[in-house]
Formats: C-alpha cells, structure tokens, sequence
C-alpha cells in the first residue's frame, strides 16, 4: 500500500508517481537476488539519471530538477524501500554533489555541475579513513600543494560506490592538524595514482559497493579545490546535515517496506484460530511500529521543511537520522519476529531489511555520533 | 515525417474491471485509467522514428475527460502534441464507429505515418488498425515486430505462427505493432513538466465533422444483451508423476500450444 503523503505541488506528486513505478517495476523485482550475488545495480543508477533523479535538489539552471528538500527525501524514501543501496546510493550521490553546488566558485560550477547533477554519472564521498572514523577531523590524507597544483597521497575508507564512481569529493589535509587544515576537493576518476581496494563483505547492502580508494601521488590541478584552502571539514559537515536527512530517510523506507510485509502476513497468517493481527500481543508490537514510522517521518519532514526554510537545522537533522535509523532497527527487528521462522529466511525480505537496518545505525556518523551533536546543542542552550 | 501514435485510456488489468448494469458498456470510473499497454510501444516506435528521421509526433485520443491523464503520459514520454477527441455522443462506440471518428479526425489533422498498438487490453478486437487503413484508403501494415520508414517506403515485420512476413508499401500508411518492437522508455521527471506546456486540441464530434448518427452506443452495430461475472477460476490439472511427468507435462504445454 503506498503511503498518503502531502506534497508541495502537483510537479511533486507527479515525479513520486514516476518513482513509484520505476520502484515497483524495475527496482525492488531485482533486489532480492542481486543482493544475494552482490551485484552492484549501475544500469539502475543510469537509468535513475536519465530519468532526472540524480539531480533532484540542486538548481535547475545547471541540470538539476530544484526540488525542496522535502521532495527529494520522500523519492528517498521511496527508493530505499524498494532496495537500500539505490536509495542508499542516490543519497550519497547526492551527498557528493552538494560540496560543488554551495561552495564551488561560478566557473566550477558551470563547469562540472551538469554532469554531476544533469545527467548519468556517480558519485562518492571520501571523509572516512581506517584510523579516523568519528574522528573525522583526524584525517591524514595529505594533498601538498606544488607548481602544478595538488599531489595527494592517503587512504580513505569504507567508501560508498569506491571503484564504481565517476568522481570523488574528497576531504584532505592542505596544512596543520585538526579541523582547519582540511580542504574539500573534486576528482574525476581514472586518474594515475587512484586504486581502490577490494570491497568490504558486508552484513547487508551487499550491491552497494563499499570499498578503500588509495591515492598515490594523485595529481590534482589547482582548479580541483572546492571552496577555499581549509574550507573542507565545514564543507564536508554541511554535507553531511543534508547527508543525515537523506539516511533518515532511507531508514523510513525500509522501516516501512517492512512494515508492509509484516503487518500483510499478520493479517493472512492464521495460529490457534485466529490470524495473527488478532493476537493482542502482536496486533500492539504491529501498532508502535506503525506509529514509530510515521514519527520518524514526521522528524525527518520537519527537519527538511527548515532546510528549504533556509533555517538552521543540523541538529534537528541529527535527531532525524538518530531516531528513524534506531526505529528502523526496532521495526525490521520486530518485523522479523512477527514472521516467526518465515521471517528468518530469504523466501521473505525482512531479514534483508533487519541487516540493511543495522548500517544505517552507523554510516554519516553513528547514532552515538549524533547524540554527541545534539547533546552539544543542548549544552549550547539551542537544541529546538 | 509526420507521426499520429492513436493511445487509448483503458482500465488498469490489474484491477478488477466491471461493466455498467444500466447500458452494459465499461465501467471506466470503476477502476483507474491507465495507457493501453500496447499503445506505449506504439509511441516509443513513434519517437524512433522521429528521432532518426525527424518530423513530429502527434498523439490523437479518444475517450472522455479522464483520458487526459493517458494523453499526458504520451506527450511525457517525448510527443510534440496532442488532439483529444472527446464528446458525449462518442460514449459506447464501437470499433466501427471510432474507426470512422478517428479517421475524421486523422483526415482533418493530417499525417504520414498512423501508429498504434495491435489491440486494447479493454475491448480487445485487434481490428482498429485495419479498419483505419480502410476508411483512410491507406495501406496496413499490421502486427509489427519491426518497422523501417527509408524516404516515403516503408517496410515492417509482420509476426506470425511460422515467423514473420516482411510487408513493404508506401507512406501514408497505418501501422500496429506488437511488444516485441521495442522497450518503451520511461518518461523523465523533466518530460513530465515540459508535457504540461506542450499543446493539446481538444475536439468535439462537430470540429472534426463527425455525424453524431454514426457513433455512439445507439449506432453500434452490435449490442451487449446481458453479462455475468467470470466464473473464479476452476481448480488447475494435477498431474501425478509416475515417472511419466515430464511427457505430461510437455503434452499440456504443446495442447496450450505453449510449446
Ligand atoms: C557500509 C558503509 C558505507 C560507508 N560509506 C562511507 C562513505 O561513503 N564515505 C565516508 O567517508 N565514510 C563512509 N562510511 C564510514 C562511516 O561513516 C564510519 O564507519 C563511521 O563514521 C564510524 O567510524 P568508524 O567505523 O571508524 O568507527 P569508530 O569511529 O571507531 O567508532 C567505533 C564505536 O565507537 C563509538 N564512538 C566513537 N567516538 C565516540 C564518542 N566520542 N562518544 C561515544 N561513542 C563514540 C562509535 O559510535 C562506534 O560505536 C561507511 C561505512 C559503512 C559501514
């Protein structure tokens, strides 16, 4: 059953119906087995971009569809439910998009942002490294300036679409230690220097490849810098504000993908007599995860209705990611329980949905990560 | 080149679709109007076309109000524009009767090449084509799993039990085609906002000089006497396997002539 959503215009509604039916049609039919292959789905990704999905808020003069924050999410959504790593994937890709969009200088973006955000290419966001991971203002990527521009030499790690992307919004260190000495820069792929590792074997999203890209004397011409020297570690958090609301949304629609399945089965599934949704039991572990999904998506929305607002948000975003990723788990969980051993196995997709869960716990900074964040607020006085 | 793809606004089959107790014909409020399956490859084949030879595509539809969602999806897809002929008098047309409203309104908009798909997932007489082709004095080239427009030739792939039969003639001309022609695109988020700008004529039967005593349920040629619901469907063939199972099986398959 598809949810009964409020929209801002009827464009909107009209480009959810088109989602819907790519979802129904061309995604979620292949999730099952390509997960079970770990296959990673690039002809969706195509596709999705050629369908002008890849794009969704960015500005229409450059390709993009100019869409408020609260569109962009719900076709997250709607993605994820069908399969994670597409939402998951979109998501990143347009995580990796934004450093170019708010902070690129005019000719960087008449340049680049049509093809990053107008037409069929992937991207990936390199924070992350094996020894900085909430400590991501450690990094140790080095991008040395020289005659010619940038050398950079590191690693990053657990790098979502490694090795598949058209290019890499990177975050490396241009001087001192700590926060300010990072800066924000674009790289096409298929330079000399860039390798990736071999992709992580995940508990779950197994086609969305996760993987090490190593730079190795990478070189880099001045004009790849976003932003200014020692703008990144900002660039990269506003990133990852935007970044937060789209893994909140993403937890909503496998909470609910899920959902759908349980609460389909409770009501077929007969025990002693009665169908399952019948037993008080399950019929209230059925309603708070009902309820729970419509919570966290009532967060998420508020969250995003400030960003489009251009309103300070980042701590409303951080208790969106915080509390529908923790819901999620609770809900495919449970969503598993109310299959009983049939939830188990992979004739039906919950289990799949309760390992997609887990990740969402962890990624654009853990749940402890955004306690963190929203404790600080609280501590500051302002965390509305 | 000048393309008019006919696209037809038919029930959903994947909802249960009903006919009117009062004049027995479809009940098409009763379940969603979706494109006619068939007529989206007839557009895709029809924005090939153009794509490689030029020319625009028109798509003409009849059908009530409603079916201005369908025309939308068309013009979504990539169509230039559109001509909805939609008028009371038409409702509980048959084949006969929209061959000629159609007709009319193809002589009087004009066109090189009439595209459609080979049967509506609705009514399913698989005879609009032929009939267009009749009343436009034009060829027909039917059930196409191919088409290939070279200058005003034009040459298609027939399907058929054994094959194909290669069908050649010269423009004008109507065809239908089968799903084995293409795979129809989906229309972009951005196709979709420029549909709502493209241009949609809407006709009634006088501005397309249709006699009102040649369509409509009163001048069908044929009429619905009673309906009833389709029995739920019986119960399958069990085969037992004796060690003779896959015979079995293959014997009922060749008498479905699936095999
Ligand atoms: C599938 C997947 C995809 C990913 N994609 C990307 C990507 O595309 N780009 C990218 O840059 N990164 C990506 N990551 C990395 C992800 O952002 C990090 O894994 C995450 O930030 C946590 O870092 P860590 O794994 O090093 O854990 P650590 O930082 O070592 O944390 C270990 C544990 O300690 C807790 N902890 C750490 N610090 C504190 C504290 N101060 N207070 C309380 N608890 C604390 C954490 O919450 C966690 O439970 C991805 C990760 C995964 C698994």
């Amino acid at each position: 059953m598809s949810v009964d959503r409020i929209l801002p215009t009827p464009e909107a509604h009209d480009l959810l119906d088109l989602v819907r039916e790519l979802a129904a049609k061309e995604i979620a039919p292949r999730a099952a087995a390509d997960e079970a292959a770990g296959r990673f789905p690039r002809d969706l990704f195509t596709l999705l971009g050629s369908s002008g999905i890849l794009g969704l808020p960015y500005a229409e003069e450059y390709g993009g569809a100019g869409q408020p924050y609260e569109v962009y999410l719900q076709v997250i959504e709607e993605l994820a439910g069908a399969w994670l790593a597409v939402g998951l994937g979109v998501s990143v890709h347009t995580l990796s998009c934004f450093p170019v969009s708010a902070y690129g200088g005019a000719a960087q973006r008449a340049e680049l942002l049509p093809s990053l955000i107008g037409g069929e290419l992937l991207g990936a966001y390199c924070l992350s490294e094996p020894q900085s991971g909430s400590d991501a203002a450690a990094l140790a990527t080095r991008a040395e300036t020289d005659a010619d521009g940038y050398l950079v030499d590191g690693v990053k790690a657990w790098i979502t679409h490694g090795g598949v992307a058209d290019f890499y919004t990177l975050m490396a260190r241009t001087s001192g230690e700590g926060a300010r000495g990072v800066s924000c820069f674009h790289v096409p792929a298929g330079l000399d220097g860039l390798s990736f590792g071999v992709p992580e074997r995940k508990m779950g999203m197994r086609s969305s490849p996760t993987a090490q890209v190593r730079f190795d004397g990478v070189r880099l011409p001045p004009e790849s810098l976003i932003g200014s020297p020692g703008q990144g570690f900002r660039i990269a958090l506003a990133a990852l504000d935007g970044g937060r609301l789209g893994i909140a949304a993403c937890a909503v629609g496998v909470a609910q993908a899920a959902f759908d399945v349980a609460s389909a089965y409770a009501r077929e599934r007969r025990q002693f007599g009665s169908r399952l949704v019948d037993f008080q039991g399950l019929g209230f572990m059925l309603a708070d995860m009902a309820t729970s999904i419509a919570a966290a998506r009532a967060l998420y929305l508020e969250a995003a209705r400030l960003r489009d607002a251009g309103r300070s948000y980042g701590t409303r975003a951080a208790m969106a990611k915080l509390y529908a990723t923790d819901m999620c788990m609770k809900v495919t969980t449970d969503a598993v329980q109310v299959l009983g051993g049939y939830g188990y196995v992979e004739d039906f997709p919950v289990e799949r949905h309760m390992r997609e869960a887990k990740v969402l716990q962890i990624v654009e900074g853990t749940n402890q990560i955004q306690r963190l964040v929203i404790s600080r607020a609280v501590a500051r006085g302002n965390a509305q | 080149m000048n393309i008019v793809v006919c696209v037809k606004q038919v029930p959903d089959t994947a909802t249960e679709r009903k006919l009117r107790s009062d004049d027995k014909t479809l009940d098409r409020d009763a379940a969603d109007g979706v494109v006619n399956e068939l007529d989206e490859y007839a557009v895709e084949e029809a924005l090939r076309l153009k794509e490689a030879h030029g020319g625009e595509v028109t798509v003409l539809s009849m059908g009530p109000a409603k079916a201005t969602e369908t025309i939308r999806k068309a013009l979504a897809m990539g169509a230039d524009k559109a001509v909805h002929l939609s008028d009371d008098a038409l409702r509980g047309s048959d084949a006969l009767s929209t061959s000629y409203a159609l007709a009319e309104t193809l002589k009087k908009i004009g066109f090189d090449l009439v595209i459609l798909g080979s049967e509506s997932t609705d009514a399913r007489t698989g005879v609009l084509a032929a009939m267009l082709a009749e009343r436009l004095g034009t060829p027909q080239l039917t059930l196409a799993n191919k088409v290939e427009v070279d200058g005003s030739a034009i040459a298609i792939q027939r399907v058929t039990d054994y094959g194909y039969d290669k069908v050649e003639a010269s423009l004008p001309a109507v065809v239908s085609v089968v799903e084995k022609i293409n795979e129809p695109r989906y229309p972009s988020f951005k196709g979709i906002m420029a549909a709502k700008k493209k241009p949609v004529e809407t006709l009634a039967i006088g501005d397309a000089e249709i006699s009102a005593d040649q369509v409509g349920l009163a001048s069908a040629w044929s009429e619905v006497v009673d309906f009833a619901a389709a029995p739920p469907r019986a119960a399958g063939t069990v085969v037992k396997d004796e060690g003779d199972g896959g015979v079995k099986a293959a014997e009922f398959l060749a008498s479905k002539k699936f095999v």
